[in-house]
């Protein structure tokens, strides 16, 4: 009886569960130019969404039934932009400036969903986002992989099962070379290159001993002996998990001396730098680069804004692709995190990469160096549905974005953005009057208080 | 002197093409010599009409000749053939700090903004570094001349339009004072945070009064100087008063001959700044300007032309729509107010055309989108009869591409300043040539 009752119930459960798969949404765009980076454009193109993943690429793919159908005639689809270096959606300072190593801390600890930033990029066709600690110190803290999931609880921002990440800083900002310290205040160890290299070596050399202790305590454990556990270190966890690859180093740095510094120092402890940031010399070393296998997340334009980016050019890009660097452009800007496609097609003009060369910069790139490829980068078939509609060639100065998809839901549509432009402006305008309301009576209490 | 004068570009160009040939170097700064040039087979963009197929250019002197489909190249010209290219006027960029500014983070190197509230008498062009690595870097993206603008304080002093070209600072003026810059105050207020009777509230309020006490205070003192100077120079006899740099500044402000560019964003300084421009009976050209759609009615009345930018950046209230920068050149056009973009930037300058095409990609017609850069600019700052389009007597300020400048991925090939050719060099593209030839046997053995 008891058994029939838990069958009935499970098949129930299991009816339920099909008809749910059976009812996932499901999205056909058509008629579209499609971009799918890895496997060519595809022109009338299809691009078939089924519940977060794309289902399907190709020239003719029929609506299943129930299918939501966009007819993107003259439009252009390519995957949603991943910016490599971003400071959105953080509350408050991004630098936990107390000590020159602050590895320990988490950027994903002071994050919010209320950015208003998020949701301007998505307009940008942005959808995805490294979320990096500021450079003050040189080493900084634990980055987080993001998605702009405006609407949701931070908790879903979250991408799970992505790579942690940390992040470095090199040069003058560690240093301190463009701000000081509050009046009365000391100024802060390091102030040279020197010192900074000091403090990152330094680090390994203790997560070195570290690591010993614990081998040396494991064994005497294994051997019968009686041990007593080293004392836990969350700043040691944190580098050892480095040197043991379970921790991926994005380093900022400009100058080609503290970049070779870096890398010299990572090939002596046995790691490899995953991505190099801001890397603005990294064309006077791309070969050295390359050598490393780390990968380079850069800007275009920024120049001349101190003294350590007075040789940056915009033909980095080109260069270090030309070696064989993987190389993407970033944002480090809530402003150009808007506009990263303008960034990938200068890196055509500057240098002269090929269209999907360029494409690559801002999708596929930045994917490998977070090492989110298998599910995220391009247009294909069991990939993340992070997508987004032009109304032209995302590689136009002309074009804008008319809708953002992230995992197969729509996050930023402009028709919709448009359509619900003057209910906010009621909205505030009914806001502030009962806040006025509200202050006016509050003043009326306290005269009768 | 030099501050005061507009000065006469045809002669001293005509002057300058007398001299022998000048020195070389890798980045001459020009103007030097002015050959007559023909560019043939090309799209010419005259911006002020429509463009020509396979039409022809002919400049010399520094000052353009002819232009048109069936025009006689003089012979001895140099001619360049242009099939398959375009011919535009050189870009202008209507507010920039280029020629004041060498490296953000280094105070040595930057001479944008002067120290205190009221410096009328700081004056751009005395600060433009002609040797600034910015100029060629800026150049060889097709900006040829650019409006560069005083920042800080209240009365940042006087702008300045400047040719990308020249070995003096002097030689690269085109009009000085270009306008006098006025970085309207800021009522900053926060209803929603504080009670109205909150101390910091009180206290930024009493500040901002201050602010445009003291801004008064300068403007009626300046009509009073100017009155005084003017009664002096009529009749001598009227004792004479000791000079004062600051006030005389303002004279040919306050008698309306060289604009204010007030530069505002939100609504309430829009309209605070316009009704001081009132009170003074200022010639006002507006900048900056987020808000500009809630004040059109009092632009379009008043005849207001407008400085827009930079429009790649982020509007300044989280409820503002995303796009607000990019319609606002669509909302002026529909309202046939005159209006001109400016990136407010040095090192990047060069992306004005961009600045541009994303008003496009938000509505503004192509075509106004790159009168906003050219034509627009220069009339906004009275060069209109020197410089903005292709035509017949205005100065060879000339670019030829591969395409639509305002499209990134156009290649400006050829910058012709005053009628010279400018090299294609740059601080950026000798570092290129210099790291793209690094042997690889460099590569250090392990």
């Amino acid at each position: 009886m008891r058994t029939t009752a838990r069958n009935a119930c499970l098949a129930a459960v299991l009816a339920a569960t099909t008809s749910l798969v059976a009812q996932e949404p499901t999205t056909l765009i058509r008629n579209a130019t499609v971009l799918t980076i890895t496997r060519g454009t595809v022109e009338n193109g299809s691009v078939l969404i089924r519940g977060s993943k794309i289902a399907a690429v190709g020239k003719d793919l029929a609506a299943p039934a129930g299918a939501r159908v966009i007819d993107a005639t003259g439009r252009y689809v390519m995957p949603g932009i991943i910016d490599s270096h971003s400071h959105t959606a953080v509350d408050g300072s991004v630098n936990e400036i107390s000590l020159p190593n602050t590895g320990m801390v988490r950027i994903a600890d002071a994050m919010t969903a209320t950015d208003i930033s998020a949701y301007r990029q998505l307009a940008g066709g942005t959808t995805m986002a490294l979320i990096l600690h500021g450079s003050a110190n040189a080493i900084g803290g634990q980055s987080q992989i993001a998605k702009w999931k405006w609407g949701r609880p931070v908790s879903e921002w979250i991408v799970a099962g992505a790579p942690r990440t940390i992040k470095f800083a090199l040069g003058e900002n560690p240093k301190s070379a463009n701000f000081r310290p509050p009046e009365g205040q000391p100024r802060q160890y390091p102030s040279t290159r020197m010192g900074v290299e000091e403090v990152v070596r330094k680090s390994f050399v203790d997560a070195r001993d570290y690591l010993a202790s614990w081998d040396e305590y494991e064994a005497k454990r294994k051997r019968g002996e009686a041990a007593i556990p080293p004392r836990r270190d969350l700043l040691m966890e944190t580098m050892a998990d480095i040197l043991r690859g379970n921790i991926d180093v994005h380093a900022h740095g400009y100058r080609a001396d503290e970049l070779l510094m870096l890398i010299d120092l990572a090939d002596e402890m046995g790691f490899t730098i995953r991505e190099l940031q801001h890397v603005l010399e990294g064309y006077k070393i791309a070969p050295e680069i390359a050598k490393h296998g780390a990968g380079a997340g850069t800007f275009i334009d920024w120049w001349g804004y101190k003294a350590e980016a007075y040789d940056a050019i915009p033909y980095n890009v080109a260069l270090m692709v030309r070696n064989g660097v993987l190389t993407s452009v970033n944002s480090d800007s809530d402003e150009l995190a808007r506009h990263l496609n303008h960034d990938a097609a200068k890196a055509m003009k500057y240098g002269g990469l090929t269209e999907e060369e360029a494409l690559r910069l801002i999708t596929i790139n930045p994917a490998r160096q977070l090492r989110l490829d298998a599910r995220l980068g391009s247009l294909e078939a069991g990939k993340d549905a992070d997508l987004a509609i032009w109304n032209g060639h995302p590689l136009s100065t002309y074009s804008r974005v008319e809708t953002t998809f992230i995992e197969g839901e729509v996050y930023f549509d402009r028709s919709e953005d448009l359509a619900r432009r003057e209910q906010m402006r009621k909205e505030k305008e009914q806001l502030l009057e009962k806040e006025a309301e509200a202050q006016k009576k509050e003043k009326e209490e306290k005269k009768d208080a | 002197m030099r501050r005061a004068v507009r000065r006469s570009g045809l002669f001293a160009l005509v002057l300058l093409g007398a001299l022998p040939l000048v020195a070389q170097s890798t980045i001459p700064n020009g103007p030097g010599v002015k050959p007559v040039i023909a560019i043939r087979n090309a799209t010419i963009v005259p911006v002020s009409s429509a463009p020509i197929a396979n039409g022809t250019i002919v400049f010399a002197n520094g000052v353009i000749t002819a232009v048109g489909r069936d025009v006689e190249v003089p012979t001895g010209a140099k001619v360049i053939d242009g099939t398959g290219l375009s011919v535009y006027p050189g870009l202008m960029d209507a507010g920039s700090s280029v020629g004041l500014v060498e490296v953000d983070s280094v105070p040595g190197t930057v001479d944008t903004a002067e120290l205190g509230d009221f410096n009328p008498n700081a004056s751009a062009i005395v600060a433009v570094n002609p040797h600034s690595e910015v100029i060629p870097v800026t150049r060889v993206n097709g900006v040829t001349h650019v409006v560069t603008v005083p920042g800080g304080g209240i009365v940042s002093g006087q702008s300045a339009v400047i040719q990308l070209a020249g070995w003096t600072n002097d030689e690269m003026a085109l009009v000085t004072p270009a306008a006098m810059n006025i970085r309207f105050p800021r009522l900053r207020s926060r209803p929603l945070v504080d009670a109205p009777d909150d101390e910091a509230e009180k206290e930024r309020k009493k500040g901002y009064t201050r602010s445009i006490d003291g801004l008064r205070l300068l403007f009626r003192n300046a009509q009073a100087y100017a009155k005084a100077a003017d009664a002096r120079e009529k009749e001598k006899s009227i004792r004479r008063f000791d000079r004062d740099l600051t006030l005389e500044a303002l004279v040919p402000v306050v008698e309306g001959r060289v604009p204010v560019v007030m530069h505002a964003e939100l609504e309430r300084d829009i309209r605070a700044a316009l009704a001081f421009a009132d009170e003074f009976k200022l010639k006002v050209i507006l900048a900056g300007a987020q808000d500009v759609a809630r004040v059109v009615s009092d632009l379009k009345s008043r005849s207001i032309p407008v400085i827009l930018g930079p429009i790649l950046s982020l509007p300044q209230r989280e409820d503002d729509p995303y796009d607000l920068l990019f319609a606002n050149a669509k909302v002026l056009h529909d309202n046939g107010i005159r209006f001109a973009i400016q990136t407010s930037d040095a090192h990047n300058s060069r992306n004005l055309p961009y600045h541009a095409g994303s008003c496009a990609a938000f509505g503004l017609p192509k075509e106004e989108a790159l009168k906003s850069i050219t034509l627009y600019p220069a009339e906004i700052f009275g060069l209109a009869d020197r410089l903005g389009s292709l035509e017949p007597g205005k100065l060879a300020n000339v670019i030829v591409t591969d395409g639509d400048p305002l499209e990134i991925r156009t290649n400006v090939l050829r910058v012709f300043i005053g009628g010279e050719e400018m090299p294609m060099d740059s601080r950026h593209t000798l570092l290129y040539e210099k790291f793209r030839n690094r042997p690889a046997g460099t590569l250090r053995v392990e």
